[in-house]
This record gives C-alpha cells, sequence and structure tokens, in this order.
C-alpha cells in the first residue's frame, strides 16, 4: 500500500501548521522513515523557509502540475537527511491552480516510494484546504488552547466529517502549563472535552520554536526542547507506536515554585 | 480531578478565565454545530409546545428547551412541566386562544 497521507491543518492561522509540519518530517525522517512534505499553501509559501531549505527551490508544485517539470525536480532533498524531500508551493500563484484531483494524483506518484507524505494545509476552508485534505489518509487538526482557535477547529472537524475524512486527530499547540495550573488557560482535557475527538499530540510553549524558525533548523532537532520532544513523540503515535503524553509541568521544584507564586505568578 | 482538589485546597482560584473560556465554548459550538438560526430554532420550540400543549396543561413559564451535545452529536433537550391533562375540548379552546394572541406567548427563551 506504502505511504500513509497525512494532511496537517487547522482552520485559523498562525496556530503552528507549518512548524508541525516541519518537525513532523524532520522526526519522521530521523526514525529512518522516508518522508516526502509537501507545501500546499499556494501563493503564500513558507514550509521551505522553516525548513531551511529556501536557497535550493528551482521547480515548485504548480510547475509539476503544469507539466514544466517531472515530480522529481520539484523534490527538493533535506540537507541533513537524504530520505527527507520537500515539494514547494508556487509563490507567485494562487490555489486555483491545483485542484483536488491534482493533489490525489500527485500522492499517488509518491506512495510507493515513502512512507509518509506529510501535507501543511493553508489557513482557510476553502479550495485551499480542500487541496489539502483530498489525498489525506489521516488528517492532523493543530490549534491553540484559545476560544477563537478551538472554534475553528471544531468548524474543520465538521467539514472533515462532511468529506469522509474525519473525525481527524488533535495536536494542541503552545500549551503553557503555568496558566493552565492559574485556571487562566484550557487544559488539553478541557479542548478534548469540548471537541470530542482523540488527541495525539500536546505541544508545550517553547521559547525555542521562533529562534528554530529563524535559523531554518526546526526544534525537533533539538535534543533538549520539550516542543521537540513533543513533536518526536507525535511522530512515533504516526508510526504506530503508543507513547504516553508528556507531563506538562516539568518546570522546576518547589522552591522555584514559591519563588514563581511571589513574583505573581509569572513564569520564565 | 486534581483540578478540583486544588481549587478545595484553595491553591487555584475558584473560577479562572480557562473556565469562561471552556464555558464560551460549549454554547458557541451548539450553535456552530447545527447551524439552524436562532427564529427557526424558537420557531421550533414555539411548535414542540403546541403539540405537547393538544394533550397536557403546559407550565410555559417553567419549559427549558434547549440543544446539548454529547461527544460530536447533537441533542434537543426538554424540560415541560405540565399541571394535569387536557381533555380534546379544552386543547381545542387552548389552540384558538393561543392563534388569536399568537405572537407574544410564542417567544419565551
Amino acid at each position: 500500500m506504502g505511504a500513509k497521507v497525512v494532511t496537517v491543518t487547522s482552520g485559523k492561522g498562525g496556530v503552528g501548521k507549518t512548524t508541525t509540519t516541519a518537525n513532523l518530517g524532520i522526526a519522521l525522517a530521523r526514525m529512518g522513515k522516508r518522508v516526502v512534505v509537501i507545501d500546499a499553501d499556494i501563493g503564500l509559501r513558507n514550509l521551505d523557509i522553516v525548513m531551511g531549505l529556501e536557497n535550493r527551490i528551482v521547480y515548485d508544485m504548480v510547475d509539476v502540475i503544469e507539466g514544466r517539470c517531472q515530480l522529481r525536480q520539484a523534490m527538493i532533498k533535506h540537507k541533513q537527511f537524504p530520505d527527507l524531500f520537500l515539494i514547494p508551493a508556487a509563490q507567485t500563484r494562487d490555489k486555483t491552480a491545483v485542484s483536488p484531483t491534482d493533489m490525489i494524483q500527485t500522492a499517488d506518484k509518491l506512495r510507493t516510494e515513502f512512507d509518509f507524505i506529510i501535507i501543511d494545509s493553508p489557513a482557510g476552508i476553502e479550495r485551499g484546504f480542500r487541496n489539502a485534505i483530498a489525498p489525506a489518509d489521516e488528517v492532523l487538526i493543530v490549534t491553540n488552547p484559545e476560544v477563537s482557535a478551538v472554534r475553528d477547529a471544531d468548524r474543520i472537524i465538521g467539514l472533515l466529517e462532511a468529506n469522509n475524512k474525519g473525525p481527524g486527530k488533535l495536536i494542541l499547540n503552545r500549551v503553557k502549563a503555568e496558566m493552565i495550573k492559574r485556571g487562566e488557560m484550557m487544559s488539553p482535557d478541557d479542548v478534548t472535552d469540548i471537541l470530542a475527538i482523540k488527541i495525539i499530540g500536546i505541544v508545550p510553549e517553547d521559547e525555542g520554536v521562533i529562534p528554530s524558525s529563524n535559523s531554518g533548523n526546526p526544534i525537533t532537532l533539538n535534543e533538549n526542547s520539550r516542543a521537540g520532544q513533543a513533536f518526536r513523540n507525535i511522530a512515533r503515535r504516526l508510526s504506530g507506536e503508543e507513547v504516553p503524553f508528556m507531563q506538562l509541568n516539568e518546570t522546576g521544584g518547589f522552591m522555584q515554585r514559591i519563588a514563581r507564586l511571589f513574583s505573581g505568578g509569572q513564569s520564565e | 480531578m486534581t483540578g478540583l482538589l486544588e481549587r478545595l485546597l484553595g491553591r487555584s482560584p475558584a473560577k479562572g478565565s480557562g473556565t469562561t473560556a471552556k464555558e464560551r465554548l460549549q454554547f458557541i459550538l451548539v450553535h456552530d454545530r447545527i447551524n439552524l438560526p436562532p427564529e427557526r430554532l424558537q420557531a421550533m420550540k414555539a411548535e414542540i409546545l403546541e403539540v405537547i400543549s393538544k394533550y397536557v396543561a403546559v407550565e410555559r413559564d417553567d419549559v427549558d428547551i434547549f440543544l446539548e451535545q454529547r461527544n460530536r452529536d447533537s441533542l434537543i433537550k426538554a424540560e415541560i412541566p405540565f399541571s394535569g391533562v387536557n381533555t380534546q375540548d379544552e386543547a381545542r379552546n387552548r389552540m384558538l386562544t393561543a392563534s388569536n394572541s399568537d405572537d407574544d406567548s410564542l417567544d419565551d427563551g
């Protein structure tokens, strides 16, 4: 049967879809899997930058679809992992340049040679989203513990069900244990209660994420990062392993907690 | 569960904005999911009451008909107290007066 096609989507923009796609691609490649990541955000490409591959782009997804190059020519090999490839989005075109059928055909050509095809969906619920989910065997919905992001995730879940792609699995990104403890943020249990779908990842807020995309080295390459660890755990779950969820509140001992109490509950 | 324990021990506030967020979302999503405009929902409630009033004397002030979620399914829940049985004649009379006074009797929320 070949590759599993996994689409990463969210509805709302800015919740961490591209970061998640990049990190899952790298984490799976580190496990020895053969992986292609596809940027389906035609016109607003970003996955290449987050992965540090922007200088190597010659052809893109639209060039493949319109027959200007072979699929292989648009696949950029990762500098560190020879079995990890990126197919970039076109930057100067819009979503109508690609159809759901194009996406299904492209994925089908790749299935036999790879273990995972990970598609980074654009924000929104229009054409770009429909393109991204068309070939999906599994859909991951990224959200943050905030009302607007959760509401949009719910809408996406509804649309996935309507398209027989549902219900999908949840990745809760940018979780702040300190705020949950103070009652000022919804916990992973709160969010899964509301959305009533399975959760496959809980990613803590991590100040290392921005520097890692600044330099084009996704955070999961950093062994000590907790967000990186969370992404590695998701990758293992995607491969069928049972991995327990990390404890969210491993931030310091008793004395530090006391200190934080006196400083008004601010952490880090 | 630990949240409750911490609250009992006074370690965290009784109700932070996290709880508010959850409650607001639950309300918003019920309506998002069924995608039924408020006036249709109101009309449905009125019609349900009308049918039930044929058989029993409904205490309209205490009626509560609302939407709820169970997993990802939507439910209509109704609490409709009544004080006795309506005979067929009584029911007919009630229907007639209801249709005369019409609208204002229908929009209790």
